[in-house]
Parts: structure tokens; sequence; C-alpha cells
């Protein structure tokens, strides 16, 4: 469910938190998004983005993760 | 308490077509199931029934391809083109996927009262342009114009006769496993500007859409020696579904490769936020070759050279003769099957 | 495409896996929750790289599916009243209700339109004042903070032509349900993470100390869904019944806390219906009594249908991850997506579809006998 997609905040507008919004691009495809939800994000960030509505920054450091974790299984299985 | 599992029943539709919709048109399975199960059978000629870009007929000495298509692109103005390139770049096209050059054309205009002049001339210099670019000339026309409301501004219908230049001519019969499956450039383009003006989904993009006439691009092919075994061109439905009919009618395995598939950035960042898949978005610029094996560099060189090929690539293989399905090896090393549409292919949310 | 591209690499992918097989001593049964994880395991052949004896079942997780029939039929009604704008999501328009789907309704003459966003319904009802404009709302969790945020915007640029037909629903308590099924087989859940981007994973501590099942909220590339069966593996393994977060780089412990606030203040908790299961508790949202006038069944005259149902499909034994598509009589026979029986087939992340899309026939009985 649920098709929601990380883009890159370019530019934010508007001082009411409910209507708040920001152009967000997506591999350069650009899109007016509501960041009525999420106060915290600031223009540089990564924000997931689903059906218009931006839900969550992206953690970069949280990211690496899964890589992480797979260059340990690497060690434990050698 | 869980619902008693005997209660389950599944909801039947009732959708069975009683009147046209939309996905007759999307160039998917509905598509195919009007023209075989109406138009085939009723027309019934093999010309018809050979089930190519063009029809082909034989006239005197020479060998005559045939084509017609209708063009309904709503808005008829699209960043790179307008109905006008379209309808030219798609008779082009669909000839030249016959090995044919494009000689005569025709059009028929079916105006909404109401549309402007000025929006009618652009259409009408870009019909004129676009078809003396390629040394095609217009030569029979036609214009009715429906009351407003019953048209969306402007229909062009076109239809194109062009000199098949090689003997034997084209055609899924002519494929043999291992031959190498090549696209002139990357995909999804056209689909992509068109959809970022529709209401509800609008967004900005740089793409342009890839429209344009290959016939010159498959000519220098030609004139390089390259045996070009099977041309399709991917429109409607996109470069899956012109792959799974090429497979179906010679009976063999396609054999693609997803990273070796040509996507621009922009495109893959809006099929990814609307939830397509590139692999069925339009193009209106773009040919699928099948080639010999040996040939494959050598197509792939004379593609790249020209202006309109500088993305192609090579993205697949013929495998297996017998069996007629496109398979996919993922970027993950997994494979999948490619298929037919159901229906056009819509934004999907969750 | 950063945060999307590097995780569908082939190496990683098949480290994963390999680590998945090197964990697994015997047989586990897990269920990824989510119709859009369903969709990625499918097209990118995730099943198809696990070990043996370790089982994916689908489940209930697109929203499109479970949306009842009864509910499409009050949406087509509206769609098909003079005057009246139908809006919604493009695979929410293709899915029948008892007498075809909101496609066949613009076929005959209704006004429907496909959106992106909820928030493009603002600009439907500004740009046509003399009409009513109805936003069909559907979806889970993720999905009700857009809805939410309609509503508020509405309210606050005091719209008056719009309304909204809501048929949310919520995953906890239809994970509950699966659980509760004396036939259950489930062992293991990845928890759907865009849900949890909105909710969190708090809810998920009680079902996981209480039914005894690991639950891992995970996201939808195929690395994260590979690292998600991973850490559910080695839960079962271990004997270990605890709520992972593998999609830490999105999901907050506490979730968005705005979102669900816009959530409770516009919506309240009440039973629903899903389709092709039949009633859950507490498992859906409609609009809360501050927010009645946005109702589109007050506006609207709409009768609530009985659905006629096909014996033969096993929608709903699919949805609850009891069977795999291709074990029912009708699948590529009688349903298919031109001519479906049930949801499932009909949305493209419905289970029965994406199996019907991504692989053949003969390609999905091998899974299931291996």
């Amino acid at each position: 469910m649920c098709l929601a997609l990380p883009g890159l905040l370019l530019e934010m507008r508007g001082d009411d938190p409910l209507t708040t919004v920001g152009r967000v691009s997506f591999n350069g495809i650009v899109r007016e998004v509501s960041l009525g939800f999420l106060p915290e994000a600031r223009i540089g960030d990564y924000v997931v983005v689903h059906a218009g509505i931006a839900l969550s920054v992206v953690d970069a450091e949280e990211a690496a993760r899964v890589f992480r974790e797979l260059g340990l299984l690497g060690e434990a299985a050698s | 308490m869980p619902p008693d599992p005997s209660s389950i029943v599944c909801p039947v539709s009732t959708a069975d077509a009683e009147v046209i919709t939309l996905g007759h048109g999307g160039g998917g399975g509905l598509t195919r199931s009007l023209i075989e199960g109406m138009f085939l059978p009723a027309f019934a000629d093999p010309a018809l029934e050979a089930r190519l870009d063009a029809g082909m007929v034989d006239l005197g000495d020479a060998r005559l391809a045939f084509t017609t298509d209708t063009y309904v692109v709503s808005p008829p103005f699209f960043a790179g083109g307008d109905i006008g390139m379209l309808a030219v770049h798609g008779t082009v096209n669909d000839l030249a996927a016959c090995a044919a050059r494009p000689l005569f054309m025709s059009v028929g205009l079916i105006l909404e009262e109401g549309f402007p002049m000025s929006s009618l001339r652009r259409v009408v210099e870009s019909l004129a342009r676009e078809a003396a670019a390629v040394g095609m000339r217009i030569v029979a026309g036609d214009t009715k114009v429906v009351e407003r409301g019953k048209g969306d501004g402007i229909f062009v219908s076109a239809s194109g006769i062009g000199l098949v230049q090689v003997d034997p001519r084209p055609g899924p019969d002519r494929i043999e496993e291992g031959d190498a499956i090549l696209v002139s450039g990357d995909i999804g383009r056209h689909g992509v500007a068109v959809l970022a003006t529709r209401e509800g989904l609008a967004f900005e993009t740089e793409i342009e859409s890839d429209t344009a006439p290959l016939w010159d691009l498959v000519q220098a092919l030609l004139d390089a020696g390259i045996e070009l075994r099977c041309m399709r061109d991917p429109t409607r439905g996109g470069a899956a579904t012109a792959l799974v009919e090429i497979a179906e009618m010679a009976q063999c395995t396609i054999e693609l490769d997803e990273p070796a598939v040509p996507v621009e950035p922009q495109v893959q960042g809006a099929c990814e936020l609307l939830g397509l898949d590139p692999l069925y978005v339009a193009c209106e610029g773009r040919m699928l070759f099948v080639i010999p094996p040996g040939q494959a560099s050598a197509a792939l060189a004379g593609i790249r050279s020209h202006p309109l090929g500088r993305s192609g690539a090579v993205i697949g293989r013929v495998g297996e003769r017998g069996t007629a399905r496109v398979l996919m090896r993922s970027s993950i090393g997994s494979t999948r099957i490619i298929d037919l549409l159901s229906g056009e292919q819509l934004p999907r949310i969750c | 495409m950063k945060y999307v591209d590097e995780y569908r690499t082939a190496d990683a992918a098949k480290r994963y896996a390999e680590a998945i097989a090197r964990a697994v001593t015997r047989p586990w049964t897990i269920m990824e929750v989510c119709g859009g994880q369903t969709h990625a395991i499918v097209r990118f052949g995730l099943d198809q790289m696990l070990p043996p004896g370790l089982s994916l079942l689908h489940g209930p997780g697109c929203p499109v599916c479970v949306t009842p029939a009864a509910a499409i039929d009050q949406a087509i009604a509206v769609a098909m009243t003079p005057g009246a704008i139908l809006c919604s999501f493009g695979d929410m328009v293709r899915v029948p209700g008892t007498g075809g789907s909101l496609l066949d309704a613009r076929a005959r003459g209704g006004d429907v339109r496909v959106l992106y966003s909820p928030l493009d319904a603002l600009a439907v009802a500004r740009a046509a004042p003399e009409r009513e404009v109805v936003f069909f709302a559907v979806g889970f969790e993720t999905t009700a903070p857009a809805t939410a945020m309609l509503v508020l915007q509405a309210e606050r640029a005091g719209l008056r032509n719009l309304s909204l037909l809501v048929s949310h629903v919520l995953v906890p308590p239809a994970i509950e349900a699966i659980l509760a099924a004396p036939d259950n087989r489930v062992q293991g859940f990845l928890a759907a993470g865009h849900v949890c981007t909105v909710m969190g994973v708090e809810a998920y501590g009680p079902i996981a100390r209480n039914r005894r099942v690991p639950i891992v909220v995970t996201g939808f590339e195929p690395l994260d869904l590979l690292q998600g069966i991973h850490m559910c593996v080695r839960q079962l393994e271990a004997g270990r019944c605890e709520v992972e977060n593998q999609y830490s780089r999105t999901v907050r412990p506490e979730g968005n806390p705005a979102a669900r606030r816009a959530v409770d203040t516009v919506f309240e908790i009440v039973t629903v219906s899903w389709r092709g299961i039949g009633a859950i508790a507490q498992s859906g949202l409609a609009l809360s009594r501050d927010y009645t006038a946005f109702d589109a069944r007050g506006r609207f005259a709409l009768q609530k249908p009985i659905a006629a149902e096909d014996p033969i499909c096993i929608a709903g034994d699919v949805l609850r991850g009891r069977r795999l598509p291709h074990q029912c009589p009708a699948y590529a026979v009688r349903c298919t997506p031109d001519h479906p029986l049930g949801a499932p087939m009909v949305s493209s992340e419905g289970a029965c579809a994406a199996y019907f899309r991504y692989r053949d026939g003969a390609a999905a009985a091998r899974a299931v006998q291996g």
C-alpha cells in the first residue's frame, strides 16, 4: 500500500503551518508538496512524500544501516 | 472475533465490456481483444492479419506499405511537440518500421467548434514542415467540425503510403534465436511530457516529448548494410507492449536486461512518483530493432552516430523459439515476465 | 535516484539472500502485510531468492482491494449524479463495485477524475464552484493524513462544494484478525513501513508480546525487504518476539505526531467491513462529529446495495494469506486483469494481479512446490 518516495526539498513557502508547501524534486521532476505535517523539514532534506504530503525526513545516518549490517554479515560468515 | 471463513466470498465483476472504455484504446489487452475479436475477423485480409505497423501490398513491381492512425493527444500542444508533429512522425515511423520510404500522406482534421484559428494554424504549419522535412507529400485531406463539447479541440487522422526498400521485407517471421534487440534511444519521454500537463497530476519537468521521424535513421542503417530483421515503433503501451507483440508474432522468447534499458533520470523520477513502469510509457520517436548478433555492434554504432539515436542501446536478445514470452532480468538479478497491460496505465497511489 | 537505486543492487541482494539461507534451520511462514511490498517482492522476484521452507504470505494491505464494493457503488452513484465530480486515486477507479468500476461509470458519462493528491481536489472544487466535488478517500494510515489535510484546508477556505466519501482502514486490527483466526499460519510479520512513518511502532508492541510473534517494520525496496526478512528469521530462530524497525531511515518510533493529531481531529475509529474478509472491529475511520458536514453521504441520497459475489473466487483467502493467488481455480482462467472476478486481480498492487503480471503459471507453481 502507500506508494511513497523520497525527494529533495528545494524551496519552502508559506507562514501558516497548515498550508506551508515545498517544492520537492524527484530526480528532477518537481512537485508542490504539503509540509503541513513536517514542520522540522529544511531545505536540502530528503523528505518522504505520499499523495502530495511530506510525512518524514530521511535520516542519512540510518540510511546507510542496511549496508553497514551487510558488512557485519560478511564478516560473520567469513 | 475473526470473521467466519465460510462467509468469505469474492465480489464478481460485471465489467464484461458492453460499452467502449478508455482501456480499449490503451494499446494493451483490451485493445487487442477488440482487434482479434472484432476487426480482424470482419476485415479478413492477409496484409492486415500480418499485424505489422503498416500493411504491405504488392502493386505491379512495387511493394507498398500503407498505414493509418488517429491522433487524439490531450492537450494538443505539449513540451517538445504538438498533435501535427505526432501525426507526421507517427505515419513516418509506422512506414519506417516496414523499411518503407515515406511518400504520400493524407490528413483528416476533426475540429471542435470554438477551437482557436491560431492553434489550427500552428498544427497545420507543423504538419507541413515535418512532412516536407522527410520528403513526404500531403496529397489528400478532409475537414469536419463537430459541435462544442463533442470533441477535444482537435483530432487528426492520418494515412500514409511508402515504398518498401528491402526484400525480403522485415517482419517477425524473420527473427532467429540469438538475434540482438536494440532500441534507438531512452524510453518513455513522450508519455511523461504529456502526463506532466494533466490536471491532478501536474508536475514540473524539463522532459520534452521524444517525437521524431525515424526514416532517416532507418535508412542510414540500411545503407550501412545492417540486416533489419524486424522493427517496431513503440507508441501506446510503450516498449513492453511492442516487445510482447513481437514475441507473440514470432513465437519466441525475448530476454531483456533491465539495467540496459535506457531511461532518463526524470522519466524514472516521474514513474517512481506515480507508480508507473517506464517500460509501458509511450514513446513517439523510438524504434525497436531485431538484428543478427554479428551486426549488433555495427548497428549500435550506426544508431548512436545519428542525432536521433544518441542514447540507443542493446537491451536484450531473442531466446528460444516456440514459447511466446518476454522475460526481464532485473537490477538485482532475478527474472520476471513482461506482459500486456490491462487497460490504460493509471497512476497508483497505494 | 537517491535513496532508491542503491537499495536495488544485485550484489547486496545476493549477500542478504545468502545470509537468510544461513540463518534458516527450519520452515517458517512470514507475512508481508502491505500490497506495495507484495508488488516489490513479485516484481523483483525476491521470493525466488529465499531458501526452501521459508514462505512468504501476502497480506491484506492493498487498500483498493479491501474497499467494500458497496463503497465503490456509492462512489459510482455520486459520479452519475448530474453536476457532481468524483475524484479518487488512479488504482481506485479500476476496481469494480457490484455494477462495474468508476472507469465504467466514466464511460457511461460520469465525471470521474484521477488525482495524485487529495489536496488537488481543492483546485477542482475552486475551479467549479457551481458543482459538487466529492473525494473518494481510501487507504490506510499513510493516506489518512492526506485526507485529513484536505478536510482541514477545505474548512479553512470555507469551500462549500467539497465533500468526502471516506473508506479508510487501519492495519493493526487486520493483523490481530489474521492472528486470531483458528487456522492462522503466520509466524512473523513484515509491518508496512509507510504506515509506521505516520503511526510509529507502538501499536505493534502488544501484538508481538501477546501473540508471541516477531514484527519487523520494513521498507519497500528489495534490500529493505531482504533485510526485514533476515531480521524476522533471526527472531524466529532465536525464539524472540519483538518489534524491530528495519526502515529506521524513514520511520521514527513515535511516527509523525502532527499527522497523527490531524487524523485524530478529523476522524473517529469505527467498525468497518473489509472486502473479501468481512467486518473487523474498530478497523476503520469515519469523519468525526465535528466534520460530518463534509460527509458526502449526507449530501447525496446514497443507497447501500447488496454485493453479488462469485463463489469460485478465493480473494478472501488470498487477502488473509491462507492461499496463494494461483491456487484459485479461477486464476488466469476465468479471472484475469482484463476480466477480474476479485479485487486483488484488479489493482496492480493486488496479489493476484502481481502474480499474473510478473510470472507465468508454471513459475508460480514451482515456487509453491519449492
